[in-house]
């Protein structure tokens, strides 16, 4: 009832609230240099993504890109805090004001793109949705065309529950969808054998599994039935902010490109003669300062969590997922930084 | 004019309206200058765009390609459903246990009491996981279901046979409501004729009668199919009859069984708040148990009970929403799931709230008629 609570209370402030807040033209970065801290909607558990680690600190994916975006915004990786959103509250609460961007593996889609009042700044991390069953119990299931009639755990206020529907329709497949809210009713729904198989992005099995220590007895199906980029996602008409949420994600994956790393960024901007990494150290070039941000703006960012490469192997490696399409465009992925001038 | 005090009160009266309606006002224009200045769509056409999620329970042929309108409907039958059967069921299982507070057996009264402190005090959410959590954790899988009869019980629900469709089968629920209909009849032809003779008819017999011509009638007349699906196990459950999911289950069995503790009381409060005198002044005129109880007790008692049983069925209704932890596609399931894909946050919850409201409203006004109608006449 407290998601309930939070909507409404969302939807008052829509209407009471006042709407001078809206004028101005980068509303968003005002807000964050005067208040001193980011506000960042992260998932409420989701192992490398967004989860407290040992010492009770959000840490994962989605969070380190949190911490970069305050490096190079308010020049420190703590100056953020992180707000838990479920799937189902996470529109609300950025549409809201509640938070100033949403990192939470959320697929990026045309209508969340133009209706929603919302627009996102890239892609942060390629995913598709997967489907994983228990195969002790069922081990006659070898790919999703074995899932006929089967049923289905689903967590609502995803993609998730249309992709099913979608593919079910046109592959003439029967699937029974077990709907919760929530991932953690959802996961344990499953696990208990209320359902067959559980669908969510293949990030999100490979999470689930990496905690499980019945771990042996799950497969995931080889089937992949939708494309999820997920990203950060941000009020819409909002271009300052929009340009530096955009732009952090290309320098840190430029920064992979070039070689510059967590522990050599600051060698690199003294003595670095590659005009590509002179250009994102802020050594020569005004990129900075065309995103209203001093020239340092990119070396704290990767000083505060390194480089892409960096970020994903601390982060997702450790549940078992190769980088794929998270690859740089030259090593065979789909990640391609545009150039910076 | 200005020193009368009705003319004053309309004045404040009038002010007041206008106050709210400028306040509502305001903030419907704010909410809608809002949400155009931050670009997001705003309007009810969502409802007729196709839904594309699948629902699992449905009382209403519904399938991805139909509308989210739709879909809101097959979510709030469902809650309807759900409300519906677990207030019947409330109704006579807090009945029961109010009356069997009241016995004269110790050990009826400790039971029925101790069942009323325990379940009345543990939050109805931990009550529904709890039921959720007996039927998905401890009963077996479908494979090894445990069999009663031709009804199996597993961690996917239950499993009974059922007949196959057919129209005949529509023809006998015809036959149930005029049945009903024939029944409230009779049952007032014999109040009438009580009132001339002094003598009634029999009620019960004929009323059975009915109930069991009427729809074998229909059913009959249809050409009496006898075709029975009964549960098979397929490759991950029981395909064929009608399965019963474990989501309906704990969320008929949560809210009945919490419900009834609370109906219990009041039947309780209701009985006692009679005088005795009633019971003694009954006896001495010579009636029997049973009439003393219907003609003089419950009619009485009813009075009392009637207006908190009300608020206990709104409250049933209400927190029927709780469904969405446990999975049962009702109306919040579906209007969540409405909401994520369209982003049309306030209009679904508005139209959900219109839904509890309209809902609350028609059971209270219902229950009003009835309390009306059984309130004490004084002569």
């Amino acid at each position: 009832m407290l998601r309930k609570k939070l909507i409404a209370g969302a939807a008052v402030a829509l209407a009471l609230g006042a709407a001078a807040g809206t004028a101005s033209a980068g509303p968003t970065l005002d807000a964050i240099k005067q208040r001193g801290t980011l506000v960042c909607g992260v998932h409420t558990g989701l192992t490398g993504f967004s989860a407290p680690d040992k010492a009770g600190k959000y840490a994962g994916l989605d969070v380190d890109y949190c911490k970069a975006l305050a490096a190079a915004i308010l020049g420190s990786e703590d100056k953020v805090k992180y707000v838990p959103l479920t799937a189902q509250q996470r529109f609300t609460a950025l549409q809201s004001g509640e938070v100033d961007i949403l990192s939470r593996n959320t697929t990026w889609n045309s209508k969340r793109d133009t209706t929603m009042g919302s627009v996102f700044a890239g892609t942060w991390f390629y995913d598709g949705q997967a489907f994983v069953v228990n195969t002790k119990k069922n081990a006659k299931v070898k790919k999703l065309a074995d899932l006929n009639k089967a049923a289905i755990c689903v967590e609502t206020g995803t993609t998730t529950e249309r992709n099913l529907a979608d593919y079910a329709r046109a592959n003439k497949l029967t699937f029974k969808p077990v709907v919760f809210e929530g991932q953690e009713a959802t996961e344990k729904a499953f696990q208990s054998g209320r359902c067959d198989a559980y669908t969510t992005d293949a990030s999100g099995i490979a999470a689930m599994l990496v905690n499980l220590p019945s771990k042996a007895d799950y497969t995931v199906l080889p089937d992949i039935i939708s494309k999820e980029p997920l990203g950060p996602m941000l009020r819409r008409n909002d271009q300052e902010f929009f340009a530096i949420a955009r732009w952090t994600i290309f320098a840190l994956q430029q920064a992979e490109e070039s070689g510059v790393t967590k522990a050599n960024v600051a060698q690199m901007k003294k003595d670095s003669k590659d005009p590509t990494i002179q250009r994102l150290t802020g050594a020569t070039g005004e990129v900075g300062k065309g995103l209203g941000l001093d020239a340092d703006w990119a070396v704290r960012a990767i000083a505060a969590v390194g480089n892409y490469g960096e970020i994903y192997d601390r982060n997702i490696k450790p549940l078992g997922l190769s980088r794929g399409p998270n690859a740089l465009w030259n090593k065979g992925g789909l990640m391609y930084p545009v150039p910076m001038d | 004019m200005w020193a009368s005090e009705r003319f004053r009160n309309l004045v404040a009266q009038v002010a007041l309206v206008l106050l709210i309606v400028a306040i509502g006002g305001y903030a419907a224009h704010n909410l809608v200058h809002n949400l155009e200045s931050r670009s997001i769509t705003i309007g009810f056409s969502y409802l007729w765009h196709e839904a594309g999620f699948d629902i699992s329970e449905k009382l209403l042929a519904y399938d991805p390609t139909n509308s989210y309108g739709r879909a809101f409907v097959v979510g709030l039958l469902n809650t309807l459903f759900v409300s519906a059967v677990a207030i019947i069921a409330a109704s006579i299982l807090g009945l029961a246990i109010g009356v069997a507070r009241l016995s004269p057996n110790w050990l009826l009264a400790r039971l029925a009491s101790g069942y009323i402190e325990s379940v009345r005090n543990v939050p109805l959410i931990l009550q529904l996981l709890l039921w959720y959590g007996v039927i998905t954790d401890v009963l077996p899988p479908a494979a090894d279901a445990l069999r009663f009869g031709p009804v199996y019980l597993s961690q996917r629900g239950a499993s009974l046979p059922w007949p196959e469709p057919h129209g005949a089968w529509s023809a006998a629920l015809l036959g149930l409501v005029a049945a009903f209909v024939a029944t409230l009849w009779w049952w007032r032809r014999a109040r009438r004729i009580q009132m001339q003779r002094g003598r009634a008819p029999a009620v019960v017999w004929p009323g059975l009668l009915f109930f069991v011509a009427f729809p074998a009638l229909g059913w009959a007349l249809l050409g009496a199919p006898t075709g029975l699906s009964t549960p098979v196990l397929g490759g991950f459950d029981f395909e064929g009859g009608k399965n019963v999911s474990p989501e309906f289950m704990a969320l008929f069995l949560g809210l009945s069984i919490y419900t009834a503790a609370f109906i219990a009381e009041i039947v309780r409060g209701g009985i006692l708040a009679v005088p005795k005198g009633q019971t003694e002044a009954s006896e001495a005129i010579g009636l029997s148990r049973g009439q003393r109880l219907r003609l003089v007790i419950l009619p009485q008692a009813l009075r009392v009970i009637i207006p908190p049983l009300t608020s206990q069925y709104l409250n049933l209704t209400k927190n029927s929403s709780l469904a969405v932890a446990i999975g049962y596609p009702d109306l919040v399931s579906v209007s969540n799931t409405t909401l994520n894909q369209t982003g049309q946050a306030i209009e679904a919850i508005a139209l959900m709230m219109a839904v509890y409201l309209t809902l609350s409203l028609a059971i209270s006004g219902l229950m009003n008629w009835y309390n009306h109608r059984v309130k004490l006449v004084e002569r």
